[in-house]
């Protein structure tokens, strides 16, 4: 019970998840701003951000649906909490794992994204309907190849539970590299379910103000923003662990450190990603994902499959 | 919400689009744009009645403030229209200068809206490079002028400040600065794929449309019109340099991207012409202080297209009337063509790329009533009548002169 307690809460649960997806953010905007030639905010400033939010008044537009408004910031930060218990951290075995966890994550991963829209249309404010309109459009377009090349590395491993994946890529080193293709393809899709740069569509701010978070402020704000951020290091993590396998014979505080080596590298391409590239068009994006992204994951797939005869 | 699916968004009057406070309100079918409303009169200032009692010397700082990027067009307008009604023929070294500060402030408005047309299409990495680029030529200004923004250079009868020879080194390094990293911003426009994909084919203006809306400017001339007030009616020192009116066959906001990044090659050219030629001698004559009776139409090439002033005096020491038509009330007629049937997320680079400035356009169109206080809509026809019998009044009569254009015409 209490070791349970320990793991939801403490570790790798909601005080490490807190201070590492805010250190995420610090990251992701220092490297970003380093990029387009700033100075970048001090390490301290998403910490400052959040308490500073926690401060202010909570205020719901009057015709807003007041308890699907108050509940989504809740509900994005819970699923995406929860997620991170069945991806692999300390070790290469994660705190809760079985046969079909990777399903249940990527499930849980979706919420965050359902919450944006359902949060965005009952706030009832023209911005936000737009703005949660598009990041459901938009989860329709990079959904697929994402989940495509999760499967596709699945496959390989012969399993739906990531410890297992872990286990088997950490018993054939140089598998990883097969996957490099679906590694390529996730990464760019995360850009979208992340809504960043060259995917930030549902909350461009030229176009539509700030999207689904127009009329949100004061602690449900906060806490949006920091399921943004925890859902940064645990979609991270996820591809950390299904196509980086790199350490898993090691101790695990060596595994440990491997890993956030592994997550702030995959910070680091993000963070280029979205610092060379201009917003793409609604319908641009679900060219892309449908002409080319998931029919190349496709070919993953069958690369894998081929694999898999050809080596066992 | 309407039944037919139809979504009404109202852009501004406060937007992060937007820059300034205008009014858009659009109508989406799904993603795409039935109908476009616009509204302007929230930036409405009065300058030109403010001109009218005020001396000529204190327009000059008046017209100056009409906008924060193309202060210098305006100033020059104006005070070119009132040398000529006063017959002033200028130094040639203040021509220079003139032309000099007028093609840094190109540059630098040049820069500013590659800076802004990036953040419109949410590459935030060129805004933040251009503008960083941009600071260069802004030390320049300062440097020749002493201030950033609103240079106050001009003075009827010439220029205020001279430039130092010591300074000349310093212009001629930051236009080599310059004009490498200009260099760079083409190759990126024409290589960078997601910035391509955002801009071509987007806001189309065809030659026919953009001669029919009248553009001016990049945006006309990135539809292959041949229109460059420098190169047609030169004034101050553009007659002696020689410099290519670009143009360009794309007539969307790619086009409009490379005009502005070429045109700013041809600035750094004319400027190293104009300190190389520069000519010895006093940079301003004594102007009166009563401009004699006449009047003037004045046209200068600002970064965003042709602007015009007109002025007329009636011998003492204040205008009797002055009109400013600037570029972007020539080219906001455009901007309904070129959204028809776009995307909502084209609606931001649509209007940033014909570079508007919505304080320079604003035109007052509510009147109250003195009596019951009530709120009036006139219609600009009446309005323009209203205007002509009110300038009748004070003395100027133009019926003679629109019976002689019409009879012009018919023939």
């Amino acid at each position: 019970m209490l070791k349970a307690f320990f793991h939801i809460f403490i570790f790798p649960g909601l005080l490490f998840l807190f201070f590492f997806g805010l250190l995420a953010e610090y990251l992701d905007r220092k490297i970003c701003a380093r990029l387009q030639n700033r100075i970048g905010p001090p390490w301290f400033q998403p910490f400052a951000d959040f308490l500073k939010l926690l401060g202010k008044q909570d205020i719901v537009p009057g015709e807003a649906d007041t308890t699907v408004f108050k509940l989504m910031p809740i509900l994005a930060l819970t699923a995406t909490v929860t997620a991170y218990l069945y991806i692999p951290t300390w070790g290469s075995q994660a705190v809760y794992s079985f046969n079909g966890d990777l399903i249940v994550v990527l499930y849980l991963l979706f919420i965050p994204t359902m919450t944006y829209f359902l949060g965005g249309w009952y706030s009832r404010s023209i911005y936000s309907m737009v703005g949660a309109v598009r990041s459901l459009t938009q989860l329709f377009a990079y959904e697929v190849p994402l989940f495509l090349t999760i499967l596709a590395s699945a496959l390989l491993a012969n399993t739906w539970s990531l410890s297992e994946m872990t286990h088997f890529y950490a018993g054939h080193p140089g598998y990883w590299a097969f996957n490099l293709l679906g590694f390529t393809i996730a990464l760019i899709s995360l850009l979208g379910k992340l809504e960043k740069v060259p995917f930030d569509i549902p909350e461009a701010e030229t176009e539509i103000v700030a999207g689904t978070f127009t009329e949100y402020g004061g602690r449900l704000l906060a806490l949006f923003r920091l399921s943004m951020d925890i859902e940064m290091v645990v979609v991270a993590s996820l591809l950390a662990a299904v196509f980086l396998p790199f350490g898993l014979h090691l101790p695990s505080w060596a595994c440990f450190i491997g890993y956030l080596v592994q997550v702030f590298l995959i910070i680091f391409l993000i963070s280029l990603l979205r610092s060379i590239f201009a917003r793409l068009r609604l319908d641009q994006m679900i060219n892309l994902c449908w002409k080319y992204f998931a029919p190349l994951a496709f070919l993953q797939v069958l690369i894998n499959l081929i694999l898999k005869g050809v080596l066992s | 919400m309407h039944d037919s699916g139809d979504i009404k968004i109202p852009i501004g009057p406060q937007h992060p689009a937007l820059k300034e406070p205008e009014s858009f309100l659009v109508t989406l079918h799904g993603e795409k744009i039935t109908a476009f409303n616009v509204k302007i009169g929230y930036n409405h200032r009065g300058i030109e009645k403010a001109c009218e009692e005020r001396t000529y010397i204190q327009d000059v700082y008046l017209v100056e403030r009409v906008c924060g990027i193309c202060s210098h067009s305006h100033s020059t307008c104006f005070v070119q229209a009132v040398e000529e009604i006063a017959g002033i023929e200028l130094p040639a070294r203040a021509k220079y200068i003139r032309t000099i500060i007028a093609e840094l402030e190109r540059i630098h408005s040049h820069l500013l809206w590659l800076g802004v047309a990036g953040h419109e299409v949410g590459f935030d990495t060129l805004l933040m490079y251009a503008w960083r680029d941009r600071e260069v030529v802004m030390d320049i200004l300062a440097l020749l002028t002493g201030n950033r923004v609103n240079y106050g250079i001009n003075t009827i009868g010439g220029v205020r400040r001279d430039i130092k020879t010591e300074n000349i080194q310093e212009v001629l390094k930051g236009m080599d600065i310059l004009e490498e990293r200009t260099k760079y911003y083409i190759g990126v426009a024409q290589g960078e794929s997601t910035l391509i994909k955002r801009l071509s084919g987007v806001g189309k203006l065809s030659y026919e449309d953009a001669v029919r809306l009248g553009a001016v400017g990049p945006t006309a001339r990135a539809s292959g019109i041949e229109r460059d007030v420098r190169h047609d009616d030169p004034y101050a020192a553009y007659s002696e340099v020689t410099f290519k009116v670009i143009t360009d066959k794309h007539c969307d906001v790619y086009g409009r991207t490379v005009v502005r990044l070429k045109e700013l090659l041809e600035c750094y050219s004319i400027i190293r012409q104009l300190l190389k030629k520069l000519p010895e001698g006093p940079v301003t004559i004594k102007a009166p202080r009563k401009i004699p009776q006449g009047e003037a139409v004045s046209r200068y090439e600002a970064p965003r297209g042709e602007d015009l002033h007109y002025v007329r005096s009636n011998g003492t020491e204040k205008p009797d009337r002055v009109k400013i038509r600037p570029p972007t009330l020539a080219n906001i007629q455009a901007v309904s063509h070129m959204l028809q049937d776009s995307y909502l997320a084209d609606l931001p680079i649509v209007i940033a790329a014909i570079d508007p400035c919505f304080s320079c356009t604003d035109r007052m169109v509510a009147l109250k009533s003195q009596h019951s206080r009530k709120k009036d809509v006139v219609l600009w026809e009446k309005l323009r009548l209203d205007g002509i019998a009110w300038h009748r009044k004070q003395g100027s009569d133009f019926s003679a002169l629109n019976k002689k254009l019409a009879k012009n015409l018919e023939r």
